[in-house]
């Protein structure tokens, strides 16, 4: 029988796998942990589409699907657009009586990569969520173009060496920040907006459940740690994706109704975020000294996000 | 599955309209559609992996066991079921049955080591061995616990 219980990791061990291996996702890619998560703490009939990505070129290849649920590709950045159209269709098929099983629950879920949410498929998703439509779209934000070979996307950091944006003697690498997606969809209407990490699963599969359980579009930022184009060993996924955490690079926090801001996750003991920078390949030209100020920046920024986010906790706006 | 298999699938859609006929907008046909399982599948989430029935599509069918160079070995005798390396393995390479760890699904495992890393026994119930080691030996030479460095100071 299926488990939903997240309490623990035994309860939730009783799952019913529903996301195959032989996938040809790298060997410890973060994006088959979030999405076995998701497919995991659910028991509800899902319909999957997905942008072009990572995910989607690895767990798809003719003639394997990796998928037991119902999944759809279409064009680059148009999942957020094929997933609302599959919950209009069923929405007008239930009012007028058409559908095979009308008492079945089923949830619409759309994921995207960093590149096909933040950059290409912004607008789809934009317009998606303006809707109000009722579905979750999961970011896969591995912060580079990595299917296609480490280009950047504006959801690349400051500091990090892409091929487009590479580090040398003179350049640091890029030089734009990451945008602030979580605020853009909150502003834009996403009834729950939420960002989670792997290394906090129980947290994640809270969060995944809240979402499906919402009605109304969700967005969640779903930190996916890339060994390949981060430049860390396979084994390390988990390690960097707690570096990430604990150094308040990645906060964990949701916000409910676009106002209502909780953090979900304080660690015990906040570690300097030069130890998340200097624990990947891509950061590690930083460590020279004419790069000293990047890192000093870095810290600057950080610490001044965490503030902003517990007055925000605080004042409840 | 077979070469005749992908062969008539890939042709499925022309054999649909027929190859010379010309057809409207609202007439094309849909793109690839493939069946992970040979009967209706609505109930897969209440259903064990081994009770259901996969189809050739599925890529749980498939291996990707030459991918590896090193692979995990489990020792039953110090795991605490702590379920850790279950729900981070990224292949669902881990079988885990009734809260328990049954052991390591040595086709779809690419042996990243994540489970390694994240098993929090002393000595770790899971280690990387190169994939030409022989299992028996692996556990037979398993190392000991390491001793705190209290411990060591005291003796």
């Amino acid at each position: 029988m299926a488990i939903t219980s997240v309490k623990n990791l035994k309860e939730f061990s009783t799952a019913n796998e529903r996301f195959e291996g032989a996938h040809l996702l790298c060997p410890g890619c973060a994006h088959s942990m979030i999405v076995r998560e998701l497919m995991n703490c659910s028991d509800d009939n899902l319909v999957i589409a997905a942008n072009t990505g990572c995910l989607e070129v690895s767990t798809a290849v003719y003639p394997y699907t990796a998928w037991d649920t119902s999944w759809i590709h279409i064009g680059f950045e148009n999942a957020a657009t094929a997933a609302s159209g599959a919950e209009a269709m069923y929405k007008a098929r239930k009012r007028k009586g058409t559908l095979k099983n009308p008492d079945a629950p089923v949830k619409f879920v759309a994921f995207g990569g960093d590149g096909s949410t933040y950059d290409i498929g912004f607008q789809w998703l934009n317009g998606a969520v303006e809707r109000g439509h009722d579905f979750t779209y999961i970011c896969l934000d591995n912060e580079v173009y990595a299917n296609t070979g480490g280009q950047r996307s504006s959801s690349t950091p400051i500091g990090s060496s892409s091929t487009t944006a590479p580090a040398g003697r003179v350049s640091y690498g890029e030089k734009q920040n990451k945008k602030d997606m979580m605020s853009i969809m909150a502003a834009s209407g996403a009834k729950y907006v939420a960002q989670v990490s792997p290394n906090k699963w129980k947290n994640m599969a809270q969060v995944f459940q809240k979402s499906l359980a919402t009605e109304g579009p969700c967005y969640i930022n779903a930190i996916s740690a890339c060994c390949t184009e981060w430049k860390f060993d396979p084994k390390d996924t988990i390690h960097i994706s707690d570096l990430a955490t604990d150094s308040l690079v990645f906060p964990l926090y949701e916000i409910v109704d676009g106002h209502e801001l909780n953090i979900n996750y304080r660690p015990k003991n906040i570690i300097p975020v030069r130890d998340y920078l200097g624990s990947q390949g891509r950061f590690k030209h930083l460590f020279k000294p004419q790069f000293e100020h990047v890192l000093n920046e870095w810290q600057t920024r950080v610490d001044a996000q965490w503030d902003y986010l517990q007055r925000r906790e605080a004042a409840r706006v | 599955m077979s070469l005749e298999n992908i062969l008539s699938n890939a042709q499925r859609g022309q054999r649909e309209l027929g190859a010379e006929k010309k057809v409207g907008w609202d007439e094309v046909t849909q793109g690839v559609v493939i069946n992970a399982f040979e009967y209706d599948a609505t109930n897969v989430s209440r259903e064990l992996s081994e009770d259901r029935k996969y189809s050739d599509f599925s890529s749980y069918t498939a291996t990707v066991a030459s991918w590896r160079i090193i692979k995990p070995i489990y020792n039953r005798d110090i795991c605490i079921d702590c379920q850790n390396c279950w729900v981070w393995c990224p292949d669902t390479s881990i079988i885990s049955r009734d809260k328990q760890m049954l052991g390591i699904d040595y086709d779809h495992c690419k042996g990243c080591g994540v489970c390694v890393e994240v098993c929090p026994t002393n000595p770790k119930s899971l280690l990387m061995f190169a994939e030409t080691a022989d299992g028996e030996e692996c556990l037979a030479g398993w190392p000991v616990k390491e001793k705190k460095a209290k411990e060591t100071e005291t003796e």
